[in-house]
């Protein structure tokens, strides 16, 4: 028992000895803690628009006047013909073209309707859709505000009736996607570094050769493993007490739920990460082998955690395969007790799995760590 | 009174697939010998250690190093041998005091035991004035000598050497004998591998591996008679040219 | 020269004979596009969604099966109070709740306007918009059924054109996007990785000492990963071509051109962090930990750079892939030539020669 305590002494020693690594540890994610979640949305703004108007009625200039107004569209110029436009759009000035006929105006109030051409740079297509709506919106507001201008002027026929949708967005009213986004990049810059730093650890001593020397002494293998793991066990509770703290000062991200209770299932997470990273150093001979195979499983269970993309969006297939993401319930935990303020039973069905994950995992790892071979 | 033998191995294999690294070695080593396991690079020198000192598994034979079995009691052999790697494993960015206090820890000495074993230790090596330096500062023949103490830290009936004097100069070589003659004196037992035939010299009683088995086994005073040269060297050539 | 290529020879052969590393320098790409190509989208589809229907009338019986029949939605529950909306949202399973007013139709006909409630989880900002969205206009269109019989004047026709990607497939985002990361991180990463280990090993002073030039040496252990990495473009467009569908529009020998430029950047790059480490394991770290989330989310790959606080626009400006998702979305997908491109590939070299002038002088300041 005391053994350990050697062990853990001399890891926390050479970590914090080593000058190069202290502010990658833990400068560098809380800096992009703080940086990239500003980056983070999916929010469509300053759309580069711009417009052709062959009418030049005061119909058309109002509805040009509407875009201007509107704080998604930025109107950056107006084109002469079509070719010119998309010239333009080809070389990226331009996003979204309004293209206004010559008898726009005429046909609406001589022949109750009249057509516009709208052209919208689809290469990212989740933005065109997203874009679409927005001047959809736009020329919606606009036909309503003229049609009732000018019934004013008819006899009514018989009222249309009106659907009224109400939104109401629960959790986060403002639709502030970085409340989304900071815990979620938390639970990543956590689980990189634990794994990253557990992974390379053991090889690093393979490569050296102390841990042959290591060996040969009398030390029981488990003892050593919990030596070596724990520091970043602490390592990585650390970090997401200084993430959680910054979180709350900088981007006041909300902490419905109890943090006691965030951190109890993040003590049994990061077994989950550490026991991954001696796996992948019983494997490997280098470190830049054991360095690659953590990067391979740190991608791909990033890109399937419901982090960037939700997980209901994807095939059947793809979700089932995500029950087998740790990092996929350290986000919706996360999620859920910060945002939802939700307790301990809610959560239960992600811990029993992470418990699992966890036990079987380590088994997996201590078993082939072999003293002897 | 009788001399009981340490090391017991009857017939130790060691088999990778298709190749005999280790074939059928049989020999024993009496207490407070100076062993010197000698044989050319790739002659399985190391392989055979690495069974002794129970971190390889072997594939035929039976040994018994300090009373235990190396089959089933692996765990009991370390508790009673020290080892010594070609690489002087020491930790480069833990200082020499903080390098013996770790291995102490290891070894399970109470911390009263590691500190006053620290400090004579620093006393005896000289090392007083570098004892808070990073090892990876030191010279080698400082670290090689450093790496032997800490293996002999918990005082073990057997203390394996392999390749022990690699890249040091002359000086440092004499002194690390010396160490190694003060620490037989004392009772303990030396198992030491090098290719250095001139090594050899300086060991009761030698064995020369060549490709897996143990051509010959004696003290070297005996070896050079029997091939009737002057050197452990000639000796080695002679067996090698006997071989083919 | 025979020298150089005989070192070169060598660097091969570390690479080819770290097996492990080598199957995860190529299934990497692969892995990802499939990924992204079958798993990953932010469309939605089968969303679990509950109906709270304090009317139980024609008009909402039928709006509710109109949501049902949709594609993007699945009514899971039905709930029967106000009290049960908070349960099942923190449950998690339930995304949204329609809570229709009591007396529904009766208002619609009185009154001539009916409410409907569209409450959503909106943890995630972006899917919650989408649903609201895509029932809104659900709603609206029963709402025009509805008013068939009505003239409605005054019509507007908005006639939308989507070009260049008339189907809105996201595969024109991320192979362009994917092909940008992987070369960044594979060609900075190990170049770094594999100039330092020589350093740790104690082998680069013995190069250094040899009768190869200091230039040489480094030239040779990056020019095998210009090789790797352009296999790996190679099959990520590939698998694009093929799996994808993905049309190239524009000269792929341009394409392969500015993928080499963007090689060497990345290569560039991975010399200088060698540069500025002593050991493998800190190389390793800076390469993947600097550089990777930084790449992802500020070159433009997922998430619009339009769209991010100004500041960061500007910081956007020097990561180098942001130049070449443009490159290539430019190439790829809007079929345009050097012409359009010269501002970006012009960048592209400069910092290549700014990354190279900086790794030589702090070489140099270390022999001194």
């Amino acid at each position: 028992m005391k053994v350990i305590g050697y062990i853990i002494q001399k890891e926390f020693k050479q970590i914090f000895r080593n000058k190069g690594m202290l502010p990658i540890i833990f400068v560098l994610p809380l800096l992009q803690l703080l940086i990239l979640s500003n980056a983070a949305t999916y929010e469509v703004k300053n759309i580069l628009f711009a417009y052709i108007d062959e009418d030049r009625s005061a119909s058309s200039r109002e509805l040009i006047e509407k875009f201007n107004a509107s704080e998604y569209f930025d109107v950056k110029a107006s084109y002469v013909n079509y070719k010119q436009a998309s010239e333009a759009m080809l070389k990226g000035e331009v996003s979204v073209l309004l293209h206004i006929p010559q008898d726009f105006e005429r046909n609406l109030v001589r022949y109750k309707k009249t057509d516009l051409s709208i052209t919208i740079d689809a290469i990212d297509g989740a933005a065109a859709g997203v874009e679409s709506g927005y001047i959809n919106q736009i020329i919606q507001g606009f036909n309503k505000k003229i049609r009732l201008e000018l019934l004013s002027f008819s006899n009514g026929n018989s009222k249309p009736v009106r659907i009224e949708t109400i939104p109401s967005f629960w959790y986060n009213t403002t639709l502030d996607y970085k409340t989304f986004m900071v815990p979620g990049i938390l639970v990543l810059l956590v689980t990189m570094i634990t794994l990253f730093l557990s992974g390379m650890n053991i090889v690093r001593e393979k490569e050296i050769g102390t841990l042959e020397q290591i060996n040969v002494t009398p030390i029981r293998k488990g003892e050593f493993i919990i030596g070596k793991l724990f520091p970043f066990w602490v390592i990585g509770m650390g970090l997401l007490t200084i993430g959680l703290i910054l979180a709350k000062l900088i981007f006041n991200t909300p902490m419905l739920g109890s943090i006691g209770l965030l951190y109890f299932y993040t003590s049994f997470y990061l077994l989950v990460i550490l026991g991954m990273g001696l796996l992948i150093s019983n494997y490997t001979d280098t470190q830049q082998q054991a360095m690659f195979i953590a990067w391979f499983f740190v991608v791909i269970f990033i890109l399937m955690s419901g982090l960037f993309t939700p997980i209901e969006s994807m095939p059947k297939w793809a979700q089932w395969f995500t029950e087998l993401n740790p990092i996929k319930y350290f986000v919706e935990v996360v999620r859920m007790v910060m945002l939802k303020g939700a307790g301990f039973t809610d959560i239960l069905p992600q811990l029993i799995k992470t418990l699992a994950y966890a036990f079987v995992l380590n088994v997996l790892a201590v078993w082939s760590y072999k003293k002897v071979s | 009174m009788k001399e009981e033998n340490v090391i017991i191995s009857k017939g130790l294999t060691k088999r990778f697939g298709g190749f005999t690294a280790v074939d059928a070695i049989t020999f024993e080593v009496k207490k407070g010998e100076i062993f010197g396991f000698l044989g050319a690079n790739g002659a399985g020198k190391t392989t055979a250690m690495k069974m002794l000192i129970g971190i390889s598994n072997p594939t035929g034979g039976e040994a018994m190093v300090a009373g235990f079995d190396v089959h089933t009691q692996q765990d009991a052999i370390k508790k009673n041998i020290g080892y010594m790697s070609q690489k002087f494993a020491l930790y480069d960015d833990l200082t020499v005091a903080e390098n013996i206090t770790f291995y102490g820890g290891i070894y399970g000495l109470s911390r009263k035991q590691i500190r006053e074993k620290r400090t004579k230790l620093i006393e005896t090596l000289g090392l007083g004035e570098i004892a808070h330096q990073l090892v990876g500062s030191l010279p080698l023949g400082w670290k090689q000598k450093l790496a032997f103490s800490v293996a002999m830290l918990h005082d073990p009936q057997i203390v394996f050497l392999d390749e022990p004097t690699g890249g040091v100069d002359p000086i440092t070589r004499r002194q690390f004998w010396e160490m190694i003659y003060k620490a037989a004196d004392e009772g303990t037992t030396i198992f030491v591998t090098t290719h250095y035939m001139d090594e050899a010299e300086y060991c009761h009683r030698v064995s020369i591996m060549v490709a897996g088995k143990i051509e010959a086994l004696d003290t070297p005073k005996k070896l050079k008679e029997q091939f009737e040269v002057s050197s452990m060297n000639d000796v080695f050539l002679r067996l090698a040219r006997n071989i083919e | 020269m025979k020298r150089f290529l005989g070192f070169v020879r060598k660097e091969f052969y570390h690479i080819f004979r770290d097996k492990r590393s080598l199957f995860i320098l190529f299934g990497m790409p692969v892995a990802q596009i499939l990924l992204f190509g079958f798993a990953i989208t932010n469309e939605i589809n089968n969303v679990d969604i509950a109906v709270l229907n304090q009317s139980k009338d024609v008009n909402t019986q039928e709006i509710t099966q109109k949501i049902d029949a949709s594609k993007y939605f699945t009514i899971k529950r039905f709930l029967t109070s106000e009290k049960e909306i908070e349960e099942a949202f923190k449950k998690g399973d339930i995304k949204a709740v329609i809570n229709f007013e009591k007396d529904f139709s009766e208002h619609l006909i009185k009154e001539g306007q009916g409410s409907i409630q569209i409450l959503t989880d909106a943890t995630d900002p972006n899917t919650a918009s989408a649903i609201t969205n895509y029932i809104s206009s659900i709603i609206q269109s029963y709402q025009q059924q509805q008013n068939q019989g009505v003239q409605m004047d005054y019509q507007i026709h908005p006639e939308v054109r989507m070009v260049y990607n008339p189907e809105l497939k996201s595969v024109f985002m991320f192979v362009p996007g994917v092909m940008t990361i992987i070369l960044m991180l594979v060609s900075a990463m190990m170049t770094s990785i594999s100039i330092t280990r020589e350093k740790e090993l104690g082998t680069m002073e013995i190069l250094l000492v040899s009768p190869l030039s200091s230039f040489q040496v480094i030239v040779g252990k990056v020019v095998p990963y210009i090789f790797l990495s352009m296999i790996n473009a190679a099959i990520i467009i590939f698998l694009g071509i093929t799996v994808f569908k993905m049309p190239i529009a524009g000269n792929l020998i341009l394409l392969g051109l500015e993928s080499v430029l963007f090689i060497i950047t990345s290569l560039a790059l991975g010399i200088l962090i060698s540069t500025m480490v002593k050991t493998q394991q800190t190389a390793m770290m800076i390469s993947l930990m600097g550089l990777m989330l930084p790449v992802i989310l500020l070159s433009g790959f997922i998430f619009p750079i339009s769209s991010m606080p100004a500041p960061l626009q500007v910081i956007s400006n020097i990561v180098p892939a942001k130049w070449f998702i443009t490159i290539a979305k430019g190439i790829m997908l809007k079929g345009v030539g050097l012409g359009y491109l010269w501002k970006e590939t012009l960048i592209l070299i400069g910092m290549t020669v700014f990354f190279i002038a900086l790794s030589i002088k702090k070489y140099k300041i270390r022999l001194e």
